[in-house]
């Protein structure tokens, strides 16, 4: 008996194997394999033609110490994720907190919300581009009738960021859904009991649904980090880093090392510099989760 | 029904206010949509009265300028054959890796789940790099396969994910009741576990379809002859071209197009977009 379980369950592990077959070879051969590639590249000054040289740590101490668009991109970019996360995380929140009472055309303005995520692509990005035009652009138009002066806001040094960030914010539909649905996964009994102590809703919301909601949330900010760390499409179609720079993030700068210059060692030493940072990010998120992530298994 | 009524029953000051903020907000988040919609509507001369949001009556003159020459037929037809085969690769690949992580119990196995969960970590650059340079060694470039072969080798780690958890909520007696009556594993899995796992791959098939419809850096690195472009490329060369013009009808009309498969079939499977993301960002 013992020896038929043992032969049955060798037998399960070759079907595990042939299962996960696929996914195997792809990442073997487009992740783990290229990965390794571009490591051993970083470490040389490749650029397209000539002999792969290998220059030790040279371009990473060109990176750190005298490269300052790496600097300034990096820089941008970080400014990109500190703002547009805690921002479109509060704004998703928002919109899933108002979803969330039963009032009427819910599941319509919930159709609405989550438009602009699915259709965000070039399409979109050229379209925003001509709204926020300094010249014709509706936004001014609509500023206009609220009496706010027009403005040229993407050719404008200390607006053009702040314009994609804007643009940004309407492609929450992700996030929203997913608060949302973390919200009617709160039991009602919770607020049942918090409205007889009296709580106010403001209450209501810190105490019971916000940390009842912090799993979800984390897995998104997380999420929204990585992604964001990597913009590149937006300011590639709007502004092409500028107007000065203003919006060349890290992302235009690996793109334009490579594929513009074919400078490939020196892109790919960039790019695992970016990748390490996601490393790092992504284990202080996860450290810090143990002070703000709630999971309701603790108390249960 | 029952939540209407209680809805109306409990109607509020406050509950006014919310629905107008929503209104409100319903509006802008429809703007660009709308915008791009009523300009490519417009006559040269509409378009130079831009403050008028709509104007009558309208024109389709700025979708026969735009599709002249019929390049754009070319670029749908290049994104549909590359968003085919992504997504038939992916249902496929995906969902037999999914299947071996939700129903085996092999040694090693949660780890080596952590390692698929962990390339999401890993910056699409840090591999394109690479890629870019094979392709180019075996004259790969300006084809489609750069772009669908990962696909079939279950690159896309989010729908692993997902339908590994779609799978594993299914009650475990369904295998064993086929297997005791001999049934291989394979036939378990794709007549047992496939079908019963619908409303999930069509999840799997939404998102992917979306994914690759907007995909524009992969493209952009991949493709540089204007015959192999995919519709979103095509739109933003379109763009370069159009230049400064003040008429932007032609290239709103296409951007419109560009939309318009996506925005239909959202319209018909709302539903299976919310399910998604609901499920893998709850059970995450």
């Amino acid at each position: 008996m013992q020896t038929k379980k043992k032969k049955r369950k060798n037998k399960d592990t070759r079907y595990f194997w042939l299962f996960i077959l696929p996914w195997v070879i792809g990442f073997l051969s487009f992740t783990l394999f290229p990965m390794v590639y571009s490591f051993v590249v970083s470490f040389t000054n490749w650029n397209g033609q000539n002999m792969r040289d290998f220059i030790g740590l040279k371009n990473f101490i060109q990176i750190f110490t005298k490269d300052r668009t790496f600097w300034s991109s990096l820089k941008i970019t970080f400014k990109y994720i500190l703002i547009s996360v805690p921002l479109n995380t509060v704004f998703a929140i928002f919109l899933a907190v108002l979803l969330n009472k039963h009032l009427p055309g819910r599941n319509l303005f919930r159709g609405i919300f989550y438009l602009p995520t699915i259709c965000s692509g070039v399409a979109m990005y050229i379209t925003w581009a001509y709204l926020l035009n300094g010249t014709n652009g509706y936004v001014n138009v609509l500023l206009g009738f609220l009496g706010v002066e027009g403005h040229n806001w993407l050719g404008d040094v200390k607006t053009a960021l702040p314009s994609i960030l804007f643009m940004e914010m309407f492609n929450i539909g992700t996030a929203m859904t997913i608060v949302l649905a973390g919200l009617q996964d709160v039991p009602t009994d919770y607020y049942e009991a918090a409205r007889l102590d009296g709580a106010s809703s403001f209450q209501q919301f810190f105490q019971i649904t916000f940390p009842l909601i912090t799993p979800v949330v984390f897995f998104n900010v997380l999420m929204a980090i990585i992604k964001g760390l990597q913009i590149f499409t937006q300011p590639y179609v709007m502004t092409q880093g500028g107007p000065a720079q203003s919006t060349f993030v890290y992302g235009l700068y690996l793109y334009n090392t490579a594929f513009s210059y074919g400078k490939f060692g020196y892109a790919s030493a960039l790019a695992w510099v970016l990748f390490v940072i996601i490393i790092i990010i992504t284990m202080v998120v996860m450290r810090s989760s143990s002070l703000w992530v709630f999971y309701r298994e603790e108390v249960d | 029904m029952k939540d209407r009524k209680n809805a109306l029953k409990t109607f509020r000051t406050s509950d006014i206010f919310i629905e107008v903020v929503l209104i409100l907000l319903a509006m802008l988040f429809l703007l660009p949509i709308t915008w791009m919609l009523t300009s490519s509507l417009k006559t040269p001369e509409q378009l130079t009265n831009y403050k008028q949001l709509f104007q009558f009556p309208i024109t389709f003159r700025a979708y026969a300028e735009g599709w002249k020459g019929g390049r754009f037929l070319t670029y749908i037809k290049n994104s549909v054959t590359i968003a085919g085969l992504c997504v038939t690769g992916t249902l496929i690949s995906c969902s037999l890796a999914a299947f071996g992580f939700a129903k085996f119990n092999v040694r090693g196995k949660n780890i080596l789940f952590m390692v698929v969960l962990s390339t999401m970590m890993v910056p699409t650059t840090v591999t394109l790099i690479p890629m870019y340079l094979f392709y180019g060694k075996l004259h790969w470039l300006n084809t489609f396969i750069p772009l669908t072969l990962p696909s079939f080798f279950a690159s896309s780690t989010y729908n692993i994910f997902l339908l590994r958890q779609f799978f594993s909520g299914l009650p475990n007696d369904l295998s064993e009741a086929a297997r005791i009556d001999g049934a291989g594993w394979f036939r378990v899995y794709a007549q047992i576990y496939m079908p019963n796992a619908k409303p999930a791959l069509l999840v799997v098939l939404i998102n992917q379809l979306v994914f690759c419809w907007n995909d524009y850096m992969a493209p952009l690195i991949y493709l540089g002859k204007p015959a192999k472009f995919t519709i979103a490329l095509g739109l933003n060369a379109f763009k370069g071209e159009q230049g400064a013009t003040m008429d932007v009808g032609p290239l709103m009309a296409m951007a419109f197009i560009t939309i318009l498969p996506v925005l239909i079939l959202y319209l018909f499977c709302q539903k299976y977009f919310v399910e998604g993301v609901a499920a893998t960002g709850i059970k995450g």
